[in-house]
Formats: structure tokens, sequence, C-alpha cells
């Protein structure tokens, strides 16, 4: 599904990026962790094209998309969140879905249409999956942080993505909002067939979502295998999860 | 708002029957707020939904208006294809400059902006041998169906309405929503799908478009060109109608092009500082009413009831 090989980028002698190989099949739910600056954003930027490689490939489903445009990427079936909530602040929860709806359906250059009679039904269907169909008529900008991040999610959904990037899905949120978005993402990965790759600093949140776990550490994966395998891992209770591997889990 | 459909209709049926009833010199001032009407319109497409200020728009304007003269009165080319002359020669001018500005973001766009709609000027002023530099041309001729003064008006008026009537489609149109969408968070936006730029240079060409045709309906209507036509403070004149009237409303710049043209021509004639009282007007506006005047009514329809998708 996706294969990142030997993937590097500095900024200013800063190296982010460090060398990143890393497969994900169809169907994974992938996780990336590593302490604040180990260049998880970084990594999620040179997937979707918002950064350039220095060097390294990209591949999705075995085709090269690396230095790709975003917007290119996207159509391709890459589709991401981000870290900060992402949403249009003063359009309505269905503005926002119909916006992203009239982007995958490829209508953005058609002038002689009404923009407010486009794909309601299927917008509502998306703002139901997420559980936002209340909401559909406020301003996006007023609703919750929990509740923006579930309309971003929601926005990601509408271009019928194959692969998921999720960056920090839960940052910020409750305890009970947390809980409710891990259950929310596993639901519709499943239920849609996507594969996932993630980042998060809950291990709570990793633990509950994700099957396999990559360690990134100054740039380079220390340790990639399943959660059990990763969990256990000496090198990585040292450097990430702690000491004694108390609160892991 | 089921009723702004009549409402407008209403109002256009009313400015319909200004020539039949005004003075002379109100159909003028009732043409030229038209004119203006529709050059707010067209630069409240980049300014009100996409986010993108121009400080140039006078440089379409003034390629309006010199097509006008050049192409019709001085080589005397059959009005329709002078028409689709001003389309397109304005549609290239916006889609060189937005091409390049779109590269920038915020005040560097503006500025760019700004140094193109100079370099419009620039050559309406220095290339004598097209443009007749600083003597300009007089005497233009108007399409024989708009000679009279009431018959001007109403192809002013049919043009503008018809103008308008786009713009307002383009603005509620898919097009519109992913403009508004790149304003609102540009990042998201392309990684929706979209290709942010080439969606803000095509705001600028039919925003161009119809600043350019405004520019031609304002020679004709003057019947004469100038270089200082396409001199920037036309461009900050525009956009202080745009923000006057309120630029997050479709039709706020139409009034804030009437507003801003009746006062002028009352003001003037009780004080020579007309200029200061813009001002004043403006920061009253700008700290009150951010959403222009425009605004102040939809104070009261706001009140009740949530925003209808």
């Amino acid at each position: 599904m996706l294969k990142l090989q030997a993937l590097r980028k500095s900024f200013d002698g800063f190296v982010a990026t460090n060398g990143v190989d890393l497969e994900l099949a169809k169907g994974e739910r992938h996780a990336i962790i590593g302490p604040n600056g180990a260049g998880k954003s970084t990594l999620f930027n040179l997937i979707t094209g918002h950064l350039k490689p220095d060097s390294g490939s990209v591949l999705y489903g075995g085709e090269d998309i690396t230095g790709l445009a975003p917007h290119t990427i996207v159509r391709k079936g890459v589709s991401r969140s981000f870290q900060h909530t992402n949403v249009y602040p003063k359009l309505t929860v269905f503005e926002n879905m119909q916006a992203a709806l009239i982007a995958h359906h490829r209508m953005e250059y058609r002038v002689f249409t009404l923009a407010s009679r486009l794909f309601r039904s299927e917008a509502l269907e998306l703002l139901a999956a997420v559980g936002l169909e209340e909401d559909a008529d406020r301003t996006a900008g007023t609703l919750a942080y929990g509740r923006q991040k579930q309309l971003e999610l929601a926005v990601g959904l509408a271009s019928e993505p194959n692969l998921l990037l999720l960056d920090e899905p839960t940052a910020g949120m409750s305890a009970a909002e947390t809980r409710h978005t891990i259950d929310l993402i596993g639901r519709i990965v499943e239920e849609r067939g996507l594969t996932l790759l993630f980042t998060e600093h809950d291990m709570n949140v990793v633990f509950g979502i994700a099957d396999r776990i990559s360690v990134l550490y100054f740039g380079k994966i220390l340790v990639s295998g399943t959660t059990g395998e990763v969990r256990s891992n000496p090198e990585v209770k040292r450097v990430y999860l702690g000491g004694g591997g108390h609160g892991a889990a | 708002m089921r009723r702004r459909p009549l409402g407008v209709a209403l109002f256009v049926v009313l400015l319909a029957l200004v020539p039949q009833f005004a003075e002379r010199w109100v159909i003028d001032l009732f043409t030229e707020i038209l004119i203006y009407a529709l050059f707010a319109l067209a630069l409240n497409l980049m300014v009100g939904s996409g986010g993108l200020i121009s400080f140039g728009h006078a440089g379409y304007f003034g390629i309006g208006a010199y097509a006008v003269a050049i192409l019709g009165t001085k080589l005397g080319w059959p009005f329709p294809i002078v028409f689709v002359a001003v389309v397109l020669l304005s549609a290239a001018a916006a889609g060189i400059i937005g091409f390049f500005s779109v590269r920038l973001s915020s005040i560097f766009l503006s500025m760019l902006t700004l140094a193109f709609g100079q370099f419009i000027w620039a050559l309406a002023h220095e290339w004598k041998s097209v443009t007749n530099g600083d003597d300009g041309f007089l005497n233009l001729a108007r399409p024989e169906f708009a000679l009279t003064r009431p018959s001007f008006y109403y192809f002013v008026l049919g043009t503008v309405v018809a103008g308008a009537g786009i713009l307002w489609l383009v603005v509620h149109s898919p097009f519109g929503r992913i403009l508004v969408s790149t304003r609102e968070n540009p990042l998201r936006a392309e990684f929706m799908g979209v290709d942010v730029k080439r969606v803000q240079v095509i705001a600028f060409v039919i925003s161009g478009i119809f600043s350019g045709i405004a520019g031609a309906l304002f020679a004709l209507f003057n019947r004469s060109v100038f270089p200082a036509i396409a001199w920037w403070s036309g461009s900050a004149e525009v956009l202080i109608m745009t923000i006057l009237g309120g630029m997050h409303s479709f039709f706020g710049p139409v009034l804030g092009a009437g507003v801003l043209l009746f006062l002028e021509r009352e003001i003037t004639q009780y004080t020579q500082y007309w200029p200061t009282v813009l001002g004043l007007i403006l920061v009253v506006v700008l700290f009150a009413f951010p959403d222009g005047l425009a605004g102040v009514t939809k104070l009261a329809r706001l009140l009740p009831g949530r925003k209808k998708r």
C-alpha cells in the first residue's frame, strides 16, 4: 500500500528525517510514536507532498508519488488530518462537507450551478458517520475542539481515501472525547476497509487502535513491529515508554 | 432570505424607472453608480470570496476603457467585436497578473497587484503612439443603440444587471464555495484535492473581465479616456466602496458604490474636504461595522434563528 524508502529531509542542517524505511500493508493500522521533535509531522508532510524529500522515495500502491503536489496525492486516495484543527471556520459544518465533496467530485471549476444544492444527502451521511448530523447548521468555528476534529475526519473521508493519515487525532481532547474518538476511528477504518497511519502521544489511543507501531527517534525508525513486540522492546522502554514500562498501557 | 429574489427584482424595476422621472443629473449619477457597482462587485469576488486583496483593479478598468477608445473609436471596430476584445484583453491581463500574484501571499500579493496596476497606467501614459499619452481620447463613439441619455442608461443597466447576475452565480457556485474555502484555509483546501493557485488565478480572471467591462462602460459614459483612469487611487476607491458596503455580503459593494458616489457628489458641494469626510466615515465603519453598511442591515435579520444552508 505505502512504502517509504530511505526518506531524508533536513532543514538548515537539522536532520528531521534521517533515512526512514517503512512499509504498510493494506488494511494495516500503523501508529508512529516518538518524543516531540522526533520528526513525525515532517514524515507526514513528506508522504502527503507538503514537503519534498532531499532523497528517498514514497511509493503508494506501487506508484512513485515522491514530490507530487498535495492536491495530486489526495486525488490518488491519500487523505490526512492535521495536528491542529483545520476546518473552514466561517462556513457551517454542512458547507464544510459540501466543499469537500465538491472538491472530491472535481466540480471546483463549475460556475453555473448552485453549490448549496449539491451533495446534500452525501454530506449528511458523512456527518452522521462521525456523529455530527445535529451540528450541520452550526458555524464550524464555534464547535467544541473535539467536534471540529470529528468534522475534519468527515472531511477527510469525503475524498473516499484508501489510506488515511491522522496527525494526533485526539490531541487536546478530554478523556471522554478521546474514548469516543478511538471507537469512531476504529469503526470507520473497519467499515471502509481503510489503511491507517497515525501519530499519537496518548499510549491508550495507540494501543486502542493500532496493530503495528513504529517508534521514531531523531528522524530514524528505532523499532517497528506489532504492538506486543514494541511494548516489550527494551530500547523502546528506555527512550520512550519510560523506564520500567509502567503506565504504557 | 426567501424574499430576496423578489426584492432584487423590485430594485431593478425601480432602477429601470429612473430615466422616466428623474432629471438629467440624476440619470448621470445613477449611470455612474451602476458602472461602479459592477466594478465593486467584480473586485469583491476576489476580496470577499477569495480573500485576495487587489490594489491594481484600476488597471483592468483602464484596459476596458482604452480598448473601447482605441478599437472602437480610433479603429472603428463594430461594437460587438470591441466588447469581445474588452473581455479577452482584461481576461489576459488578469490571467498574467494573477499567475504571478498568487505565488505570493497577503501583503506581498497586494503589492504585486499594485505594481502591475501601475505598470498598466505607465503603458497608458508613455506608449503615446497607441494611447495618445496625456492627451488620451475624446469624443468616443457610443454604440448606435445607446446614443441618447436614457438609452445609454438602459444599456448600462442591462449590462450591469447581467454582469451582477453572472457574478452572483459564480459566488454561489461550486467554484465560489471552493474559492471561499481557499480563503478560509488554503492548506485544508489543498489537502481536499484543490489546486489552490489555479482556483485563485481563475478568480483573478473572472474579476478582471467584469472590471474591464465596467471600465469600457465608464469610458463610453464619459466619452473620454485619460491615463488617470488606471492610476492606483482608482483601485483604492473601488476597494473603499467594497469595504464600505460590506465585502461579506454579495450586494454590499453595490450599496458601497451608491453611498460613496452619492455622498461625494453632495459633500463636495459644501466643502472641499470630501476626502477628510470619507476618511471619518471609513473610521466609523471599520470600527463599528466591520461587515460594512450591509452588515448594519443584516444585524436585525440575524437575531432570530440560525444560519440558513
